[in-house]
């Protein structure tokens, strides 16, 4: 008899005729239930979301508006240097506060009604509050300080900013567990410079982009250009880990141990393993050596909507934007170091081409999402299943594995429930 | 040549139709004839407007040689998976923005329209051409192309040249 753990997510019983893996029901990805309900549970829940990169709010004054979830925020830096997270809707009657995505202002003020607050969200004053000769204005006994905006608690690691609605929740660096945070210091080493947006709206579930994250098993197989190119193989040296919660994972892999006789014994005549494509003008692939360990690409995928990334010498966040049960948002926020000299600017933005909604290796995830979700959407008790690397939410220290992805469903089925939200 | 020296009716008359030959090999799908519209030491870059109005560098699409449009076009062939889609480029009167004596300056603004197998079309990618273009063993060819673009959501992906 196989070794079983009777679980609907992970490995299960083979009493039960279910093959050990884990099956995943569809509408977790089609339902407004779910989508209300991780809206409340697990986006305004127990959990810590990226908001900003501190390089964005350099200066006193400064704010970025974005969203956990689909909830607004403000992130603003203070006088005193702080930083704010703030629901971006006012107390009064529900106004947006801060219309741009980001500036610098002396203080938060609505347009509606010209209520204003300070950078960390207090209400100063409210217009016409004693009335005006003698008529109107608020009750006697209104009080300012009961009526500022919604306030996040908020932490940073090495320029990332974090923000989370929960009083509960443990400290962001608990949070992440050791493995996670070493490795959002090794990435956020020093002192970073802001190279630009790139936004993708993709018709699909923010799910199916928290799993293809987590999946070392696809990005040989549906990426041509990584796998040609030897910018990522399954073949490679590399693992896929988690923390101890097994909420976030942590990929990685050096393209120094591609081995072209035994990569094409294995890919063989694989559509994406291409031995006749070559570039006209390779300095698309020309970059230096940034880190000691000779590791090439991390994908840490940090619970739940951040991606953390080094593909080659390309370093960005992703942070997703959800907008509904069928679509979300990806934002990408590419930067260097401050001290990057020029050549070094100058590798980065060409393998820029490599990332992003026009990248010869990140393009083809929006599609794969996209046609997961065209599938589904109208069979509501068919399932997924999961089991490459042995069917369990476990660590491996190789690339053929889908253990971090049934780490990620562990988690969602704690906070938010799967199976009791079926319909 | 000397391009200064040349009427402006007849600059933008060779201007008007460079571009129009861009969009129109882009929309019937001729993307291999596509490269043989820029000089060999070409820029070409799609960027977000609003990376452009920041002073940011990064681009979405991103190319300093001809080899690079090449090399973008073999992987759309051979590489990238995408949805099927056409693009349909609606250009406006282009406007010359300055001329010197080995180049014209030209300012377009552009709508690619985009359609794929559900047959609906929607607006895809907004914005502005500002195109750099030299007189080159007897042709007018794009030395500089910079499709600044207000539709930041890019809907999906893009594989296409704008």
């Amino acid at each position: 008899m196989l070794n079983v753990q009777d679980t609907a997510v992970g490995k299960v019983s083979t009493d039960t005729e279910e093959p050990i893996g884990c099956r995943i029901p569809y509408s977790v990805f089609t339902d407004d239930a779910f989508y209300k309900a991780e809206q409340e549970h697990l986006f305004r829940g127990p959990t810590w979301n990226f908001v900003a990169l501190e390089a964005e709010v350099p200066n006193p004054g400064d704010f970025k508006s974005t969203f956990i979830g689909d909830t607004p925020v403000v992130v603003t830096r203070d006088k005193d240097q702080s930083l704010h997270v703030v629901v971006n809707r006012c107390a009064h009657r529900g106004a947006t506060v801060c219309r741009a995505r980001q500036g610098n202002v002396p203080h938060l003020e609505c347009v509606y009604h010209q209520w204003a607050y300070e950078l960390n969200g207090d209400l100063m004053g409210v217009p016409f509050r004693r009335g005006i000769k003698g008529k109107g204005g608020m009750p006697a006994d209104f009080d300012l300080k009961q009526h500022g905006l919604v306030k996040l608690r908020v932490e940073a690691l090495n320029g990332l900013v974090f923000a989370t609605f929960s009083q509960e929740v443990e400290p962001l660096t608990d949070y992440l567990g050791p493995l996670i945070t070493k490795h959002v210091e090794r990435i956020m080493c020093r002192p970073i410079k802001i190279l630009g947006n790139q936004r993708q709206f993709i018709h699909g579930n923010w799910k199916l982009y928290a799993e293809n994250t987590r999946d070392p098993y696809h990005a040989s197989l549906l990426h041509l250009f990584h796998n040609t190119f030897g910018l990522y193989r399954s073949t490679q040296t590399g693992e896929c880990l988690m923390d101890e919660s097994k909420r976030h994972s942590f990929l990685y892999s050096k393209a120094g141990s591609n081995d072209a006789a035994r990569d094409s014994e294995v890919y063989q005549d694989s559509r994406s393993f291409d031995t006749s494509f070559s570039l006209q003008d390779p300095s698309l692939l020309a970059g230096r050596s940034e880190f000691p360990d000779g590791i090439t690409l991390v994908i840490l995928a940090l619970y739940p909507n951040l991606i953390l990334q080094q593909i080659s010498n390309t370093l960005a966040v992703r942070q997703i934007v959800t907008h509904g049960p069928d679509s979300f948002e990806l934002v990408w926020t590419q930067f260097g170091y401050a001290d990057d000299d020029a050549e070094m600017d100058a590798i980065r933005l060409k393998q820029s081409n490599l990332i992003g909604p026009a990248g010869m290796i990140s393009m083809e995830d929006g599609e794969a999402v996209e046609i997961v979700q065209q599938a589904v959407s109208s069979d509501r008790k068919a399932r997924s299943y999961i089991a490459m690397g042995g069917g369990g939410a476990d660590d491996a220290d190789h690339l053929v594995t889908e253990g971090a992805i049934i780490g990620f469903w562990q988690n969602y089925r704690e906070m938010v429930g799967i199976e009791e939200r079926v319909s | 040549m000397d391009l200064s020296t040349l009427p402006r009716t007849e600059l933008l008359r060779e201007v008007t139709d460079l571009i129009a030959l861009h969009a129109e090999l882009i929309d019937d799908d001729q993307l291999e004839a596509w490269p043989d519209l820029f000089v060999e030491d070409c820029h070409y870059s799609v960027l977000p407007r609003e990376n452009a109005d920041r002073g940011l560098p990064v681009a979405t699409i991103f190319c300093d040689s001809r080899g690079m449009l090449v090399d973008r076009i073999v992987s759309l062939r051979r590489a990238n998976i995408f949805p099927v889609h056409h693009y349909r480029h609606i250009i406006s009167t282009s406007r010359i923005h300055e001329v010197r004596s080995d180049a014209i300056v030209a300012h377009t603004n552009y709508l690619v329209l985009q359609t794929r197998n559900t047959g609906r079309s929607f607006v895809y990618n907004a914005g502005k051409y500002v195109d750099e273009i030299v007189f080159s063993s007897g042709k007018f060819l794009f030395r500089s192309k910079k499709a600044i673009f207000d539709t930041d959501l890019i809907d999906t992906l893009m594989v296409r040249p704008i």
